[in-house]
């Protein structure tokens, strides 16, 4: 540790730190623009300066380093001064627009133009006018209001990996631009939003929506993907308004997908807000009485053979938790969590989770993709990834991938086959990469989904977890075995037993009459159009999207806005939201209807309250039960079992055909829609 | 006053043949391979003891910037690289030794690189140079030929390389670590410092960046022996230097000459006088724009050197001077500098960024005297404002022009704003307009 | 000034690829620097373009497409090129007239009489302003800044040459040769040997001090 005075203050910090960190380990608050703790540090901005002992000029304290016995002075007549310079000249050109900027409220200029600003403008000249630019239909500029810190085009460099922002011109005309009027092909491309302290960049679908002082804030977990992103869900009245993330350092730090933050125009539209029963063919509004009694009636005398349970991908754990019981009590060994035919050993919870940990990805030295495009199935988590990589920077993170070889990961990375008989060759040592896996302290293996949804998924499961331990990447104190999900509720539906028991059928299995009664909780993306034209179907879930739409029962439930919830994300990580706004019309939440029902049918669920349905989800799991969450080690290397079919040859392809509309809900979200527009179906179209 | 036999270049206008034949003749390239044999610290202790300091404008004693090179190589490369942007307005020595002395500084380029474990050197010339760097390319391709440099270069199991690296129109590009960048393919936008060169320069690998000049008299002094240097000029001032005048004089020129000579003695000597006499002359910019003006009767006794000119609030900056009479707008030739700063800002920093275009505009109505006396003060403050709070010395050297000129000649700028009030009808606050306008120009 | 923020229009041509003259020079460029360091190619190759350009059509200018393929050498984002190419003012981002006239008007030249070359050169072309084309398309005026020849003031830059010592005179008479199709001898425009004064030097008169001076 290095010793420093800060205004007399004397702090420890560790070497190589920045004056402004030891400032703020004295507590001092030091004004900024352009810096931000997750970016490389441009010093551009000037509002951070301070006194150095010795100095002849006060420097900027965001990106001067430290040394033993430094005296700092951030409160001096010199420092006052500089601060007010800035400001001064931050404010000469800026637009006195703040009554009708999204940002007013949490603008960085505004609130630090009230510490340091004068009272009145000195500035007699023009003021200076940019033309915005069009960034795409998420992000909105009025480039008049830049103040040039670059904060985005360093984001969209450094961390989305896209270099597709620059300053363009120089001096007082320098302008943030892509130069091409082109949509940024980024998926974080709303933390621009945030990024930027000033209302240059601000989000287009949100605009003029409300003043953040009018927002209801609400802890929630992102449910657009497995990485299960900390959220602030941003609410007036009954309408949730604007997502935002909330920082995880361990998950998210403090970024977050496009489409868990812009899915939000999708939540009041295409909603099932009432219960509906099918009558000769044609859905009719119907009550909550009408409709579990003709629930109730269908079932009698259907053995439990013939029924069957699906969950979506969004599911909250409680709910599933719910429905699972619900089957126990039907006598149903039919029940599924995978929509998309995935196959794993559930037999031991490290066969099935991303078990380095997101965190673990930054002690990662080197990495094997198989069958997964974490750019798509998993942006935020493939930010990791790229940090990670050029943090180590040359040939310290080597990246290879199998699968996949047009896209563009955001990092380098090398593609070593399309298919698994790829790993057969790794695994034989012919192939260079198995050298930088054999010499890898901590080498990490991610099988993805376009691997384990094949019909040879477990075969190929096995032979990564082979491959690992081969590695030595299967120890107590690291685990290299990662599985990333890409549905929200997947870990929690296998934890907590939403796979066919003895003799169950699989989701396939459901189909084609393989049930006689169907239960759909919010299961949209399966092949509903093979569900046998016989088999009584009902869907409970929140938008009208393919299950309902063959539905002859639809019992409203909500959004994970709309409930309090517990979501399991890839590594494992047991995370709660809480109900930001309430259900519309007569929604109810998920767990309560299964409840609900179950009394109706006369097979009571036993547990009343929310904390009862999560007592018992402690006991299905131990995870459900513990406060934090523990990073896995590797108990013993013994391999999940393969399956029953062998590895064939075939290429694997990717699982996401259009990253803005996986689930119903972006599907109804016109933001979603557009987007689609405008990255992907031109793609697609191009390549056929 | 410097004697022909003590100049370094020695055919600065070009009157004798630049190519090898001519450099040979003139003593270029004779015995490198000895000077290289003495060893690195040697080679480091004349330049030291020869009292060069960096004829860039900032005036860092160039020994001891090469002492700062790391005496143990770390696995990454060193290098050398060498300022040829020369865009400071009023400066023009640089061009005469690229067209003229190449091989000085070919040679000079071998030696100071091998003095500081570097096998590469880069030189950065501006790209309106364009006819300046051709001579230059044909000076290392002939050195290249006769085995001076390359491979074993001059024999002395050295390999070195020189690389002509062209500019394109920025100012900035000059600044050491802009030049840089822009040596790396980005913007010239200057590095935060520390860390310095030495320590992460060019490529992030140890670098020395050196003014043309500081490394084309090396090799001369080298060969003469620091003490002949050292004894030119006055102490802490040493040597010779290549300087201009430009403006109103009889004869404008570059010249070599020692330090410490009177300022009157140089523009009577090699400018041929002021225009008009000595006595119509009214202020000298003596090195390069961004060095405050001095008025008459401090040109009267000050000494061109680096210590006389500080002392006088000045700096000797690149050397070149810039001479006005009396018949001289002093607002308008200093605000013919704010725009030139304004429009050479990198604009990366705020103060620099705001700060250059708002003191062009005051300066543009300064000329006018569409202003107000408070403003005078206002303006002065701007400059207080940019000041010391930026990357580059940019900003510095926008400010200091227009401090010089408030210091110097502050009644001018009363009596204009007096002058235009009184041709605009009376005492009422001058009108400015107040509005946006686009910024492309 | 030839500052150009956002991306240019109209005359963007909608192909562009390096001819064999351009390829031997890039060839020779990118020996300068270490392979893993290409992108300090990029000012290099901007000027490979410029020029290309000024020999295909007459007007020496980097349309963006030619940025792309730069980038696409280079292996660098096409971004980092556009900010490269409008952040220096030597290359041109839109379309010029056969001849660059570029005037110095910094002080130095401006005390000695820059106005009267900038008046010559608008008579002469029909010009109003900088950074205007000729209607004939052969000329393009723009203002620059200290060309480092002050002791040569007023300068005069056209293309890739200095011609010095101007005045109005003898602006108009070098804009109507470059009419005519000659390339003047660029350099002093009166009596001088470079930047030696005019008149004659004087320094080195001493023949002997010329010769070679040994050590010591
Ligand atoms: C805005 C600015 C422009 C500069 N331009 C030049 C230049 O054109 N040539 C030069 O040699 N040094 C220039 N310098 C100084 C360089 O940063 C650096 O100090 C110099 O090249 C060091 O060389 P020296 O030690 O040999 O003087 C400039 C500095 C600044 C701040
Ligand atoms: S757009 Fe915003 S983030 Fe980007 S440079 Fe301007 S103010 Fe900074
Ligand atoms: S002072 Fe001016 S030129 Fe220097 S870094 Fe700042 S903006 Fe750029
Ligand atoms: S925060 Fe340090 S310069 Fe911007
Ligand atoms: S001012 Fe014109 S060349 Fe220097």
């Amino acid at each position: 540790m290095v010793k420093v005075t800060v205004d007399g203050i004397v702090v420890d910090v560790a070497p190589g730190s920045s004056a402004l960190q030891a400032c703020e380990a004295a507590g001092k608050e030091i004004p900024r623009f352009c810096y931000h703790e997750r970016l490389s540090v441009a010093g551009n901005c000037r509002m951070c300066l301070v006194e150095v002992s010795g100095g002849r000029k006060p420097v900027a304290s965001c990106g001067f380093p430290i040394a033993n016995g430094m005296q700092i002075f951030t409160d001096t007549e010199v420092v006052r001064r500089a601060r007010r310079a800035v400001m001064e000249f931050l404010l000469i050109n800026h637009p006195l627009d703040c009554p009708i900027c999204d940002q007013g409220g949490e603008c960085d200029l505004q609130d630090q133009a009230f510490g340091y600003g004068a009272d009145h403008s000195r500035y007699r000249e023009n003021k200076r006018a940019v033309t915005d630019k069009y960034l795409g239909p998420l992000v909105k500029t009025v480039m008049t209001r830049c103040i040039q810190c670059t904060r985005c085009i360093r984001f969209s460099t450094e961390v989305a990996g896209v270099q597709e922002l620059g300053g363009v011109s120089r001096g007082e005309n320098l302008e943030i631009t892509n130069y091409v009027e082109k949509a940024l092909t980024s998926e974080l491309s709303g933390n621009l939003i945030d990024i930027c302290p000033v209302g240059a960049l601000t989000s287009q679908p949100y605009a003029f929506s409300a003043r953040p002082w009018e927002l209801k804030r609400t802890d929630s977990i992102d449910v657009c993907d497995a990485v299960g992103t900390n959220i602030v869900m941003q609410a007036r009245g009954a309408s949730v308004l604007r997502i935002v993330p909330r920082i995880n350092d361990e998950v998210n730090e403090e970024w977050l997908a496009d489409k868990g933050r812009f899915v939000v125009d999708g939540f009041r539209r295409r909603r099932l807000d009432r219960p509906w029963v099918r009558v000769e063919g044609k859905l009719q509004p119907a009550s909550w009485a009408d409709a579990f009694s003709l629930i109730a009636t269908r079932l009698k005398g259907v053995p439990g053979a013939r029924i069957g349970a699906i969950a979506g991908d969004m599911c909250d754990a409680e709910s599933l938790m719910a429905l699972k019981d619900l089957m126990g009590m039907l006598g149903s060994p039919n029940i599924d969590c995978r929509q998309d035919g995935a196959r794993y050993d559930t037999s031991r919870r490290d066969f099935y989770t991303f078990n380095t940990g997101i965190a673990g990805i930054d002690e990662a030295d080197a990495l094997l993709i198989v069958g997964s495009i974490p750019r798509q199935e998993a942006p935020v988590l493939n930010a990791r990834i790229r940090r990670r990589f050029v943090d180590a920077g040359r040939g310290k993170f080597s990246i290879a991938m199998i699968g996949a070889p047009n896209a563009d990961p955001t990092y380098t990375a090398d593609v070593l086959g399309e298919g698994p008989d790829t790993l057969a060759k790794l695994a034989a040592g012919e192939l260079p990469f198995a050298e930088v896996l054999a010499n890898a302290k901590n080498p990490m293996i991610i099988v993805g989904h376009g691997a384990l949804t094949r019909p040879d998924g477990q075969a190929i499961a096995k032979a990564c977890w082979d491959l690992a331990v081969q590695a030595g990447a299967i120890r107590p104190d690291w685990h290299g075995f990662n599985v990333l999900h890409t549905a929200a509720s997947r870990m929690a539906g296998l934890d907590l037993g939403l796979v066919p028991g003895p003799q169950g059928r699989d989701v396939a299995g459901m189909l084609k009459g393989g049930v006689d009664v169907l239960w759909l909780m919010g299961a949209d993306e399966f092949a509903v159009h093979d569900i046998g034209p016989d088999t009584f179907v009902i869907y409970q879930g929140h938008h009208g999207d393919a299950g309902a739409a063959r539905a002859d029962v639809i019992l409203p439930g909500v959004l994970y806005a709309e409930k309090p919830g517990t979501y399991t994300n890839t590594e494992g990580r047991v995370q709660r939201a809480f109900r930001a706004v309430m259900p519309p019309g007569d929604a109810r939440e998920d767990w309560r209807i299964l409840r609900a029902f179950s009394e109706v049918a006369g097979r009571k669920l036993p547990y009343d309250t929310i904390e009862a349905l999560r007592t018992r989800m402690a006991q299905a799991h131990p995870a459900y039960g513990q406060a934090e969450h523990a990073r896995p080690g590797a108990a013993d290397t013994t391999a999940p079992q393969a399956g029953s079919v062998t590895v064939a040859a075939t290429p694997f392809h990717p699982v996401i055909a259009d990253y803005y509309l996986t689930h119903a809900v972006c599907r109804a979200s016109p933001t979603m829609e557009t987007c689609s527009g405008i990255y992907v179906r031109p793609a697609t179209e191009a390549a056929e | 006053m410097l004697q022909d036999k003590d100049r370094i270049f020695t055919n600065l206008y070009g009157q004798g043949d630049w190519t090898l034949a001519g450099a040979r003749a003139r003593g270029d390239w004779d015995g490198t391979a000895e000077i290289l044999a003495r060893g690195r610290d040697a080679i480091i202790g004349e330049m030291k003891a020869s009292g060069l300091r960096g004829r860039g404008g900032a005036g860092f004693p160039t020994g001891v910037k090469w002492s700062f090179m790391p005496r143990k190589n770390d696995g990454r490369p060193h290098y050398l690289v060498i300022n040829g942007d020369e865009s400071e307005p009023g400066t023009c020595k640089d061009r005469e030794i690229l067209r003229h002395d190449p091989h000085k500084l070919v040679e000079s380029a071998l030696i100071a690189s091998f003095a500081m474990g570097a096998h590469a050197a880069y030189i950065y010339i501006r790209g309106e140079f364009y006819n300046e760097a051709m001579h230059l390319q044909h000076a290392i391709d002939e050195a290249y030929e006769a085995g001076l440099i390359g491979r074993n270069a001059c024999g002395s199991g050295w390999d070195f390389d020189f690389y002509i690296h062209r500019g394109a129109g920025a100012y900035i590009c000059g600044e050491e670590t802009a030049l840089l960048e822009s040596l790396e393919g980005k913007k010239g936008q200057p590095r935060m410092k520390p860390p310095f060169p030495a320590a992460m320069g060019l490529y992030g690998c140890p670098t020395t960046v050196n003014n043309v000049e500081s490394i084309a008299v090396s090799a001369t002094i080298l060969r003469r022996g620091a003490a002949w240097f050292a004894g030119l000029g006055r102490p802490n001032n040493a040597g010779s230097k290549l300087m201009a005048i430009s403006g109103h004089v009889n004869t404008p020129c570059v010249f070599e000459e020692e330090l410490g000579v009177p300022m009157r003695e140089i523009i009577e000597k090699h400018g041929g006088g002021v225009r008009g006499g000595w006595d119509n002359l009214l202020a000298v910019i003596p090195g390069g724009c961004s060095v405050p003006m001095l008025p008459r009767d401090v040109c009267e006794s000050v000494l061109m050197d680096y210590d006389s000119l500080r002392a006088e609030g000045s700096g000797l900056g690149t050397g070149c001077m810039i001479v006005m009479d009396k018949s001289t707008d002093i607002i308008a030739a200093i605000a013919r500098f704010s725009k030139f700063f304004k429009h050479e800002s990198c604009g990366q920093c705020t103060p620099c960024r705001e700060g250059t275009g708002w003191m062009m505009r005051i300066m543009e109505r300064m000329v006018e005297g569409r202003a107000e006396i408070e403003e005078i003060d206002m303006l002065e403050q701007v400059t207080r404002q940019v000041e010391g709070h930026t990357i580059c010395a940019l900003g510095d050297a926008a400010a200091w022009p227009i401090q010089g000129l408030i210091r110097r000649f502050r009644p001018v700028m009363e009596e204009r704003i007096h002058a235009y009030k009184a041709a605009h009808g009376g005492g009422r606050p001058v009108q400015v307009p107040t509005g946006l306008v686009e910024a492309a120009e | 000034m030839s500052t150009q923020p956002t991306a240019p229009t109209g005359a963007e041509p909608t192909h562009f690829a390096f001819d064999a003259e351009s390829e031997q020079q890039i060839a020779v460029i990118l020996a300068k620097y270490p392979p893993e360091r290409k992108a300090s190619g990029v000012l290099p190759l901007l000027y490979v373009v410029q020029k290309q350009m000024g020999r295909q059509t007459g007007s020496a200018w980097i349309p963006r497409i030619a940025m792309d393929v730069v980038a696409e050498r280079l292996e660098m984002a096409p971004i980092r090129v556009y900010e490269v190419a409008t952040f220096y003012l030597m290359f041109n981002t839109k379309p010029i007239g056969r001849y660059h006239l570029q005037v110095c008007t910094t002080t130095s030249c401006w005390l000695r009489g820059s106005d009267d070359v900038t008046a010559a050169c608008k008579k002469a072309t029909g010009i109003k302003a900088f950074g205007e084309t000729s209607t004939d398309g052969l000329f393009t005026l723009t203002e620059v800044e200290c060309l480092g020849a002050c002791a040569n003031a007023p300068i005069l830059q056209v293309d890739d040459d200095y011609y010095e010592d101007l005045d109005g005179p003898r602006t108009l008479e070098l804009i109507e040769a470059l009419k005519r199709g000659e390339r003047p001898t660029p350099g002093p425009t009166i009596d001088r040997l470079n930047s030696a004064p005019a008149g004659g030097r004087r320094v080195l008169v001493d023949e002997t001090a010329a010769k070679p001076q040994g050590q010591g």
